[in-house]
């Protein structure tokens, strides 16, 4: 037994080691969530930062005389002539015109090669859609090649090794020559903004992308919320205490833990072998993210009905409403800011799943910009993992930026609900 | 005809009910004045009309499509020359799928396309006649339907009730579809995983050591027998969500501790969103970001310290894994530790301990059930985590607890072997649904496990 003296004295000798370790205790939780912010800037940081260069592109002014021998040598102005002509010798002519040393074979080549293939095919447009500029001298913009495009952004050395590098120092004294004559410019990359998949960096975009992920969320969002509003009345409002009532609620808290990748695996036995959708069509997709985010819509429409006064039910009833009319009539207006909140989050989240979508064959190499939901597409999450596997220097800034465009997407989706919340939503 | 057409025709058909019902409903008790002789709201007499219009019409329309296909393709195939139709039922789908391409106007398979062309024609005038039969069939379906609703329009007819029912019903099969989406999994994956147990004994894939599932091509192919041992790829799934749990338990912890016990509204304010900011991340993000940056810096630091890393390492998928699963753990943590009562709290700090003793010694203890059940729910997410793996995990089945070596999971081989082009009878492509059939089965057991551990401990204090 101590006495009181000697337990002071023990706790006084303690209590130095006692505070330091509350002191250690309180320190850890702090670096815990410097941890974790930390993380969140470093990722921020190092995704814009690799991908704002993206939303510029190196262009290269050329004067290009519109010969009208080799774009309508017939004379007939006839729009699929002009379609098929050969522009990449017009440019290929322009770029000799300023550099007339390159005579030799792999010289040609290798001026040929710091435009774009893609330049011919917007030279061809444009010259389809005015053909007044056949046979006259313009001056173009024309989309640099990647390699260019880097050299000129500063993301690869020019110096080093010439056998380690893409581009050999001859093409790299042309590019300085052209820069010095006023030649390249960077210009606003709209390309990236409107163009469908390409396997060149600089001619790639996500418009396509962009389009998929819009139809299949379209999808998404007539057919969840509607079923889970529905869904949702009915477990909060009309749902006796029996047992498949149960099953139910038990099936939807472990649908919501499903691995997405598991809904992927049911989209592609189900809903294309057995059902025989087309692959690949954001219709599926769309499907797919419905199973996965009604148990989100589910659940937050539940809770905008529980916070719905009871008072609101018994008045309504207390007049005459029927079951039905009082929640269709009262709760459910009441209710429907909770519930589009809900929506709006699990659209946010189905709009970042890209796995299931691996499984029903989203991502498939496609240049066209789908124009309905059973259009051969892929999703935005889809094209960042695959424009992450492709070896190009570009296509590492090209994939920060689309991520860049997907996290505002999200962001905007977010911001909304959160209005949502808080403009529309009632206390009681 | 269009099926949009024909789905647009029905619903005129409907809105015509609806306004022919209302009239007669309105009309039997002489006026809008009288209504309140009617049982009903005159719309409930309306709607009732449209419903027996619009359901029948719909059964109809999605049985004729749910069958009039292999109708057709019956009578097609019958037509092809003998020699097409082999005696396996796999050549036949594929001449199937080639007809089908053909009447698209879509490829067609050079090898057959001359003999095909009887059949093709055949296909697309019976889908057009279909389409035709459908819709003349519509109209006195639709008209048996509406007939039968007007005859029962009387004014003491309930109505109401009649579609207040309709419209439970309705509301009872939206909420049983989270029953047949499980259903629907279940079915899908085990019976592709049934077929491939047929193929590869159970014991071999869940006991073997070794993981190669290329199979032959050709017959007389040597040397590619393909090997499904389960193994590899489960310690390479445990490794790498070991280690993310590692970073996440004790990082979400703490924020959840400090957050709950130590900061202030105004700090609480700020790092909330920033943590939902974290878990609102889509995932694709993670990988790029564990592939780019993350594995490029271990394998630096690694080089540093004389260490090999590989550039795929376990320790870099999980390392990003974790800080994804922080916001998940911080907020379930943070959920059961307000939920411990003030009064443990206020009886320990009256006892002369700090606060860390109180939350070391009270708190946590009150709250492990639920911290545990948290713990459980992030192990299955990071089990069943896919996008991270694929992207900076590696591909070749390695069985080690190195986490500086390149190992795979569970997830990236279902990815690898169910990416491009897929055979349905391939040992290979089955593997994967045997894989998901796996991956349900442990993350269900431990979110079932997870949510009772979490209800045992909330019934202690509510």
């Amino acid at each position: 037994m101590l006495t009181g003296e000697q337990t002071r004295v023990r706790v006084a000798a303690s209590l130095a080691r006692r505070y330091r370790q509350e002191f250690l205790f309180r320190l850890f939780g702090i670096v815990s969530i410097v941890i974790g912010v930390g993380f969140l800037l470093f990722l921020f940081t190092t995704i814009i930062g690799n991908g704002y260069s993206a939303f510029w592109q190196t262009t290269i002014k050329l004067d290009v005389m519109i010969e009208e021998s080799v774009v309508d040598p017939d004379g007939s102005r006839d729009p699929e002539t002009l379609a098929a002509a050969n522009y990449a010798r017009l440019i290929q002519d322009a770029l000799l015109e300023v550099y007339p040393e390159a005579a030799g074979r792999r010289d040609r080549r290798a001026l040929k090669s710091l435009v774009s293939t893609g330049a011919a095919y917007i030279l061809r447009d444009r010259v389809v859609d005015d053909p007044a500029l056949i046979g006259t001298r313009h001056s173009f913009w024309l989309l640099a090649d990647d390699e260019v495009d880097m050299l000129i952004k500063g993301h690869v050395e020019a110096g080093g090794d010439e056998a380690l590098r893409r581009l050999s120092d001859r093409q790299v004294g042309w590019i300085e020559g052209l820069q010095a004559a006023g030649r390249i410019k960077k210009r606003f990359n709209t390309q990236f903004f409107t163009a469908g998949d390409s396997r060149e960096p600089e001619m790639a975009g996500i418009w396509g992308a962009t389009k998929g992920s819009f139809f299949m969320l379209l999808v998404t969002l007539l057919l969840s919320f509607p079923l889970g509003v529905a869904a949702a009345v009915y477990l909060e409002e009309f749902a006796p205490n029996n047992r498949w009532v149960d099953v139910i609620e038990v099936n939807i808290n472990n649908l919501a833990a499903v691995p997405s990748i598991v809904f992927g695996l049911l989209g592609l036995a189900v809903f294309i072998n057995f059902v025989g959708l087309p692959r690949s069509a954001p219709i599926v997709g769309g499907l797919v993210l419905t199973l996965m985010t009604l148990p989100v819509v589910i659940i937050a429409g539940r809770a905008a009905l529980k916070s719905v006064p009871p008072s609101v039910r018994e008045a309504a009833l207390g007049v005459g409403a029927s079951q039905m009319q009082v929640i269709f009539h009262h709760v459910l207006p009441l209710a429907m800011p909770g519930m589009l909140t809900g929506a709006i989050i699990g659209m946010a989240r189905a709009l970042g799943e890209s796995a299931p979508l691996l499984m029903i064959g989203m991502i498939a190499f496609i240049v066209e910009v789908p124009n309905s939901p059973t259009d051969p597409a892929t999703a935005l999450p889809v094209q960042v993992y695959l424009w992450a596997d492709s070896p190009e220097r570009a296509f590492v800034e090209r994939t920060s930026a689309a991520i860049i465009v997907l996290l505002a997407f999200l962001l905007v989706m977010n911001a909304t609900a959160v209005w949502l919340r808080n403009r529309f939503e009632r206390r009681w | 005809m269009q099926l949009s057409t024909l789905l647009l025709l029905l619903t005129a058909a409907s809105m015509a009910a609806f306004w022919l019902g209302r009239r007669k409903a309105v009309a039997a008790v002489g006026g809008t004045r009288a209504i309140r002789n009617l049982h009903s709201l005159p719309g409930y007499y309306g709607y009732y009309a449209a419903i027996w219009c619009a359901v029948p019409g719909l059964l109809l329309i999605g049985v004729w499509l749910a069958f009039s296909d292999s109708i057709i393709m019956a009578r097609v195939t019958s037509i092809l020359p003998p020699h097409l139709v082999g005696d396996s039922g796999g050549d036949l789908s594929l001449i199937v799928n080639d007809i089908k391409n053909m009447a698209a106007g879509q490829f067609a398979n050079p090898a057959r396309a001359v003999e095909l062309q009887p059949a093709v024609e055949l296909y697309r005038s019976l889908t057009v006649s279909s389409r035709w039969i459908l819709t003349v069939l519509l109209a006195p379906v639709l008209l048996a339907g509406f007939g039968y609703a007007w005859s029962r329009l009387t004014p003491a007819f309930r109505a109401r009730n009649r579609v207040e029912r309709v419209i439970k019903i309705l509301l009872i099969m939206a909420s049983s579809l989270a029953v047949f989406t499980t259903i629907g999994i279940l079915l899908s994956v085990v019976f592709e995983a049934f077929r491939f147990f047929q193929k590869v004994p159970v014991a071999d894939f869940l006991f073997g050591l070794t993981w190669s599932p290329q199979t032959a091509i050709r017959a007389d192919q040597v040397g590619s027998s393909g090997t499904f041992g389960a193994i590899p790829l489960l310690a390479g799934t445990l490794l790498i969500s070991g280690i993310a749990l590692l970073v996440a338990v004790p990082v979400g912890l703490m924020i959840a501790i400090y957050l709950a016990e130590y900061a202030t509204p105004r700090i609480r304010t700020w790092v909330k969103p920033i943590l939902e900011v974290l878990a609102g991340i889509p995932t694709v993000v993670y990988g790029y970001f564990a592939a780019l940056t993350v594995a490029p810096l271990l394998r630096g630091f690694g080089d540093s310290l004389g260490l090999s890393v590989s550039s795929e390492s376990a320790l870099g998928a999980g390392l990003v894994m974790g800080v994804m699963i922080i916001p998940f753990v911080s907020s379930l943590s943070d959920d059961v530790i307000n939920a411990v009562p003030q009064s443990l709290r206020d009886g320990s700090l009256g006892l002369g301990a700090t606060p860390s003793e109180t939350i070391k010694r009270v708190v946590l203890p009150a709250a492990l059930p639920g911290i545990v059940g948290g713990v459980l729910l992030a192990a299955s997410r990071a089990i069943g985590e896919t996008m991270i793996v694929v992207m900076a995990a590696g591909l070749s089945a390695n069985l080690t607890i190195n986490p500086l070596e390149a190992v795979t999971t569970v997830t990236v081989q279902i990815v690898t072997l169910l990416v491009g082009d897929q055979e349905f009878d391939s040992a290979k492509t089955l593997a994967a649904f045997a894989l998901g059939l796996m991956l349900f089965v442990v993350t269900l057991a431990l979110n079932v496990l997870a949510l009772a551990v979490v209800r045992k401990y909330r019934e202690q204090y509510e």
